[in-house]
């Protein structure tokens, strides 16, 4: 594909020969696009999702720990969050639309929607973890049920804690690239850009999705040293 | 919490209002969308069923099963899409590739941990009273796997189906083409597209739930079947 008789890339920057030939990967390009596209898009995207999990985090732990305290609602809780597991991302953030607008609280409405999906019944799952005999060990040395919870069963719940925060924010970063259907934000908004021109541009595609996925990986390597910190003691169960 | 006025409301009513007047525009668009899922879906399953029971009956690939649910999670479906647009061009076969990849992750690592999570005393036992590896494999592994490994693939389809919309911005076709063109059918056909492919994955789920609870052995059966599916994470 020449420049010549190939198909017309629109200008996309300087639009040297790689670019307008849509060779497979134009490093220029990543460089002359990462002041005023790329930058921008990562840093809308973390914040996309930092807000999305803090918030879900701080809905789903007091849920959780009514459910474990009143059994009974786990039932319909889990059946509640299983169904908004179930709504794709296009249609949730469209059907939020008449509600909060095209706004950037619609997106986050429908990624906190998400992440509680997650994180809710993974908090539940390692409050529980705690053998019994070890909860007994605690009420018979006379700590209070609020001791117990937060001697005994909010550390060993920890893990399962910290894993269901990786899944919910790997997750996310996912989902956050669908909320450009919506918004020009996020590292979805180049990839949407470059599949609506009349030959996808490539290296925009790559270099977008890649910075998506570096982003997951990342975050998700943090969390896994964050672990290590907040819970020393299963480093050698590994 | 930003409370809704009347009018925004009445886009819902127009919305119904779309669904009760294009019944078989939105019937075609829905086929579409279900030939699409379907293709994806049974193609994941011929690739990564077999492959992650075969693993975990030898407890070889560990790192296999745990990377497709990386993939299955985080990879996002967009960036799939149009990744494997720049190779094999816009049309049904990209999507259905795509589509297939999102799938095969949640079907192949439940698979393994399904299999691979049979407890061993029970296999140790099936192998002392003279049981083939084949018949191991096919009287114990199995039956007891199956509910873990279906829930596999009730995830795989209910992904497959609700990320299906978003090839549309790819050419697939579907439910989508309405969500991602207000241009042409305004909010109130982007809604009322967005209610089908709602009702469509929960049509999914739920069915696929009650044939879960249908192929699972009796002594095997919970009766949740509202549990979130979700990988334990490696402690």
């Amino acid at each position: 594909m020449g420049s010549d008789g190939g198909p017309v890339i629109p200008n996309f920057g300087h639009g040297d020969s790689c670019v307008t030939g849509d060779h497979t990967f134009c490093w220029g390009w990543v460089q002359d696009h990462w002041g005023d596209t790329l930058g921008p898009a990562l840093w809308q995207h973390v914040e996309l999702t930092v807000i999305a999990v803090v918030i879900g985090f701080a809905i789903a732990f007091p849920l959780a720990l009514l459910a474990h305290r009143y059994r009974r609602l786990e039932q319909p809780f889990g059946a509640l969050s299983a169904l908004v597991y179930t709504v794709p991302s296009l249609a949730l953030f469209q059907i939020l639309v008449p509600f909060t607008g095209i706004t950037w609280t619609t997106v986050e409405i429908a990624l906190v929607g998400y992440t509680l999906v997650i994180l809710f019944p993974n908090i539940v799952t390692g409050l529980r973890s705690a053998p019994d005999e070890v909860i007994e060990a605690a009420r018979g040395m006379g700590l209070t049920r609020l001791q117990v919870l937060m001697r005994v069963e909010l550390p060993l719940a920890l893990p399962a804690i910290v894993g269901g925060l990786r899944i919910a924010v790997v997750s996310t970063v996912a989902i956050a690239t669908i909320a450009a259907t919506l918004l020009p934000k996020g590292l979805g908004y180049p990839i949407f850009l470059a599949l609506k021109e009349p030959t996808p541009f490539k290296t925009e595609i790559y270099s977008a999705g890649l910075l998506s996925i570096a982003l997951a990986i990342g975050a998700d390597l943090l969390l896994v040293a964050l672990r290590r910190v907040a819970v020393p003691w299963t480093r050698a169960a590994r | 919490m930003i409370v809704a006025d009347a009018a925004n409301l009445h886009t819902f009513v127009e919305a119904f209002r779309f669904i009760g007047d294009n019944p078989h525009f939105l019937l075609t668009k829905t086929l579409e969308q279900i030939e699409l899922s379907g293709a994806a879906l049974g193609i994941a399953l011929l690739a990564a069923l077999p492959l992650g029971v075969v693993l975990g009956h030898f407890h070889r690939g560990s790192g296999i099963a745990i990377g497709a649910s990386i993939v299955g999670r985080g990879l996002p479906s967009i960036v799939l899409i149009a990744a494997f647009l720049t190779i094999l061009g816009i049309g049904f076969v990209n999507n259905m590739v795509a589509l297939a990849v999102l799938g095969s992750g949640p079907i192949l690592t439940n698979a393994y941990d399904a299999v691979a999570g049979v407890d061993r005393d029970t296999v140790e036992a099936a192998r002392g009273m003279g049981m083939t590896r084949a018949q191991i494999l096919g009287r114990v592994e199995l039956p007891l796997a199956i509910p873990l490994l279906f829930t596999g693939i009730r995830v795989a389809a209910v992904t497959i189906v609700a990320t299906a919309p978003i090839a549309a911005i790819a050419g697939g076709g579907g439910l989508g083409d309405i969500i991602v063109n207000q241009a042409s059918y305004r909010l109130e056909g982007v809604l009322g597209a967005s209610f089908c492919v709602m009702a469509l994955s929960a049509v999914v789920f739920v069915g696929l739930a009650g044939l879960q609870f249908a192929v699972t052995p009796r002594g095997l059966r919970s009766t949740s079947l509202g549990e979130v599916p979700t990988r334990k994470e490696q402690l």
